[in-house]
């Protein structure tokens, strides 16, 4: 049945069934490839989009339950990939394989927007999507970056994360 | 250990390309007779090529799965070729041995296979540019420099850019390989540098990259439902009902083909015009089972076995320095303890999938693969094809730590898709995909050592429960009385290599014991170590490690994580080494233990020898993060459990990824030592999981003989 749904702007009417989760809607019906399947039960978090600038789990969420809100995906986060977060995940080169950071990306650009300056308990509150190449350190350090570059206290692209000892 | 020697059939070709560019390729000798310089400059088919108009492409060979070779190796050419990293263009190549020789990722082999004729591609290239100017110029060579992808003749003051200089160049013939000038490694510009990932943007931006977002006209989506028990055969199905379900198109029985593991095993393709469809179709499929003979086994009918052939004489002796047994048994004080550690999954976040399409005996594929060639053979034997006619495109991968060395997914996509007409795309579910692994192997070892009145190793026996031991395992040839003793366990589990396979077990077995060997001699672990990284035997075949360069490493990270000096309450560290990959770790762990037993660590430090030259900074700092993440990870809470032939666990709520609030700082350090570079993809792992039981002791007084940690300390 068409479902009316409301994506980084733009109003789309879908022929879905209303339990079909929103991840793929967005990626097999919408071609929006960015938002990542990677457990289905809502555990890792590779499938991030906003509801309404609030962080969920879409491939979890049926679009039944979003229809008519404001869903955002990592295709809309900005218009050219220079939203701060995105800034500081290229200045601290964030990724290994790459596949969970675009929903990393979104809870990190959700957290940003209710805490300026999010403390290291902050981050570990908030960021509890799986990064299975381990990419913490670099994550935590791009948080933390993202909220200088938004501040505007920072605009060089100095600062690529700690360096390691050279003998 | 000397890394294989590659590509000795191959050399290097300079051709011409339309409108005055060159390229330059490595060819095997097999492929001279085709035709190459038709394919002109539409098809990038060779290592360099450079127009014109100066743009320079530099193709990546080897699947990238997160460890950054796709910048990694063509750093090694540009470093050569004098030319700047940001003046080129990054392309990922197609899976083909004519032109590439041997793609793989695993082992962490990318960099000592290929940093030799990486560079000679790059210093090949240049010289071929230097001789173009030289004719041009109708000056010597030798007066001639190169920086920034510009010749230059200092004395007359004239310069040519490479895109000038290329459409004569392609006409020169290519210098001989072995003979070729290279840089003084001490006057590397470009290696060592921190360089970026070339895909992050598109990563950032959510553009298609990897395997699971490849989409090709007529595809349809399909899911594949195998027997729980490994390599159970389908006896029956309600493939009508399943065909009329909302989107199906096709419901495809799959008999199999052979009976390994490995292979294409049975099951039933649900094939609907989209994923989701085909998913939910499958919830209503019913198959009965023929599960065969291994549906009884256990994770509990393993543990009693091992205790069994563990009681008994070891069926084979891999090693045997001295009288181990007499050492022993005269020895003033005796260690014994039993280590274990459990079936893991490689739980790699983007779950098995390939797109392929079947059509007059011709395949074309899309997978994230770290084998691709493996990958088409497999295919090419299962299905009856010509690997020919088989044509691979490497997508990025969402993570591989061994897992995509296997190709079950792409022999599945590419007998679906021939069965069903049509391009297919198989994605597995994260059931499918962790219950349907090649798991690293569980393993049993019991130890029994000696000690001498002053505390020094006099004897030790491992007897090891595993499916294959290297001969120089440590601590052989450091303590006089060795031997190394093995039993099998035979069983139906289908295992693989998982970053640094082997290793990341016996580590935690051989130096979670040595830490309590350390204890009964009354000596500081790290010291004792030290003392005992002095050989007591000449070394043998099979042995591979250089014990001076495993004392630095170590020597090193005492430094560096400030070991013996006083810790806040709670708190204890230990340490560990290890060599696998022909990498040299040491690492650090300070941990505490709260009162409900969750374990909390604080910091890690690493300090490895992967030789002269860290190709990526950046990527290298990375690997070796992640690696320790890794290792903890599966320390922590990581376990695949069997019960009635079939896999517990189905997904990470069963199946625990370290998280944010669980994760640490690693301190990452190397010493650039006088030996050839080597890869960094899995040498950092495994001493981070003793050093993590060995720091938990240290706190607590508890040792950690049995993985995972789980619940044990509460």
């Amino acid at each position: 049945m068409p479902v009316t749904l409301k994506i980084n702007g733009k109003s789309t009417t879908v022929d879905a069934p209303p339990d079909m989760p929103l991840l793929w809607v967005l990626r097999d019906l919408l071609d929006l490839k960015g938002t990542k399947f990677g457990c289905g039960i809502a555990q890792c978090g590779a499938c991030t989009v906003h509801l309404a600038g609030v962080p969920i789990r879409s491939c979890s969420m049926p679009i039944s339950a979003v229809s008519g809100q404001d869903i955002t995906t990592i295709e809309g986060l900005s218009k050219d990939g220079t939203h701060p977060v995105q800034r500081a995940w290229e200045e601290i080169d964030v990724p290994q394989c790459g596949y969970c950071q675009a929903g990393q990306i979104m809870v990190a650009a959700s957290l940003l927007k209710t805490k300026k300056n999010p403390s290291d308990a902050d981050i570990d509150a908030a960021m509890t999507n799986i990064c299975r190449c381990g990419t913490y350190n670099r994550i935590r350090s791009a948080v933390h970056r993202a909220a200088a570059l938004q501040s505007g206290k920072v605009t060089s692209a100095a600062g690529a994360g700690q360096s390691p000892n050279e003998q | 250990m000397t890394a294989p020697a590659l590509d000795r059939r191959r050399f290097l070709q300079v051709t011409a390309l339309a409108g005055g560019g060159l390229l330059v390729g490595s060819y095997a000798r097999t492929a001279l007779a085709a035709p190459f310089g038709a394919e002109g400059d539409a098809q990038l088919n060779a290592f360099v090529r450079i127009t014109a108009d100066g743009k320079i492409t530099i193709m990546s060979k080897n699947p990238e799965e997160g460890q950054g070779i796709k910048q990694s190796l063509p750093m090694i050419i540009c470093e050569e070729l004098d030319v700047e990293w940001s003046q080129v263009t990054i392309v990922q190549a197609d899976s083909d041995e004519s032109k590439y020789g041997v793609q793989f990722a695993g082992g962490s082999l990318s960099t000592p296979m290929n940093f030799d004729n990486h560079r000679q591609v790059g210093a090949a290239t240049r010289a071929i540019l230097v001789a173009a100017a030289a004719k041009t110029w109708n000056v010597p060579a030798a007066e001639l420099t190169t920086a920034k992808g510009v010749v230059t003749h200092a004395a007359s003051k004239r310069s040519l850019s490479y895109g000038k200089l290329a459409a004569t160049a392609a006409t020169l013939p290519m210098p001989d390989l072995k003979t070729v000038p290279l840089k003084d490694p001490k006057t590397f510009t470009l290696l060592g540098k921190r360089i970026h990932g070339v895909d992050n943007k598109a990563i950032f931006t959510g553009k298609p990259l990897f395997g699971i977002d490849v989409t090709v006209p007529g595809m349809l989506c399909a899911v594949f439902e195998k027997c729980p028990v490994f390599g159970g055969k389908v006896v029956s199905a309600n493939i009508d009902h399943v065909r009329k379900l909302p989107g199906v198109k096709h419901v495809v029985v799959v008999n199999g083909v052979g009976t390994a593991l490995d292979g294409l095993m049975p099951g039933v393709a649900v094939v609907a015009d989209s994923w989701y469809n085909a998913k939910m179709a499958r919830q209503q499929l019913q198959v009965t089972w023929d599960e065969g003979t291994t549906a009884q086994q256990s994770s509990a009918w393993f543990a009693a076995r091992a205790a069994e052939l563990l009681a008994k004489p070891s069926e084979k002796t891999v090693r045997k320095d001295g009288d181990a047994a007499a050492a022993i048994a005269g020895a003033a004080k005796t260690v014994d303890a039993t280590y274990f550690y459990p079936f893991i999954s490689h739980a790699t976040l983007e779950p098995q999938n390939c797109t392929a399409h079947v059509k007059d005996g011709k395949a074309e594929i899309w997978a994230p693969s770290q084998t691709p060639q493996s990958g088409r053979d497999l295919v090419a034997k299962s299905m009856g094809l010509a690997p020919a006619d088989i044509t691979i495109h490497l997508t990025r991968i969402g993570g591989g730590f061994g897992r995509r060395l296997k190709n079950d997914y792409m022999v599945e996509a590419a007998w679906i898709s021939r069965e069903v007409g049509a391009p297919v795309k198989l994605v597995w579910t994260r059931e499918d995909d962790m219950r349907h692994g090649h798991y690293r192997q569980a393993g049993f070892h019991k130890m029994t050592a000696g000690l001498d009145a002053k505390g020094s190793l006099v004897g030790w026996r491992s007897h090891v429960i595993l499916e294959n031991v290297r001969v120089g395992e440590y601590p052989g040839r450091f303590v006089p009385n060795y031997s190394l003793e093995l039993s099998a366990l035979p069983h139906g589990i289908p295992t693989g290599a998982l970053r640094a396979p082997g290793s990341n077990g016996i580590a935690f077995a051989i130096q979670g014991f040595l830490d309590e060997c350390a204890v009964a001699a009354g000596k500081d672990p790290l010291q004792f170590r030290l003392d005992l990284l002095t050989p007591a035997v000449p070394a043998v075949q099979g042995d591979s490690f250089d014990a001076s360069r495993m004392r630095a490493v170590l020597e090193s990270v005492r430094d560096r994580s400030g070991w013996g000096k006083p810790l806040p309450a709670g708190r204890g560290k230990g340490v560990a080494f290890h060599f696998s990959h022909r990498g040299y770790f040491a690492e650090v762990v300070e941990a505490s233990v709260d009162a409900r037993g969750a374990v909390t660590v604080h910091q890690v430090w690493v300090v490895g020898d992967i030789g002269h030259t860290i190709t990526n900074m950046s990527g290298a700092e990375n690997q070796v993060q992640g690696g320790c993440i890794d290792g903890v990870s599966a320390a922590l809470g990581q376990e695949i459990t069997i019960d009635r032939g079939r896999v517990v666990q189905a997904n990470f709520d069963q199946y625990p990824l370290l998280r944010m609030a669980q994760s640490f700082s690693v301190d990452v350090s190397f010493i650039r030592s006088q030996n050839p570079p080597t890869g960094l993809g899995e040498p950092s792992l495994p001493p981070v999981i003793p050093a993590l039981t060995n720091a938990i002791f240290a706190a607590t007084g508890k040792r950690i003989r049995s993985l995972p940690i789980g619940n044990q300390l509460a």
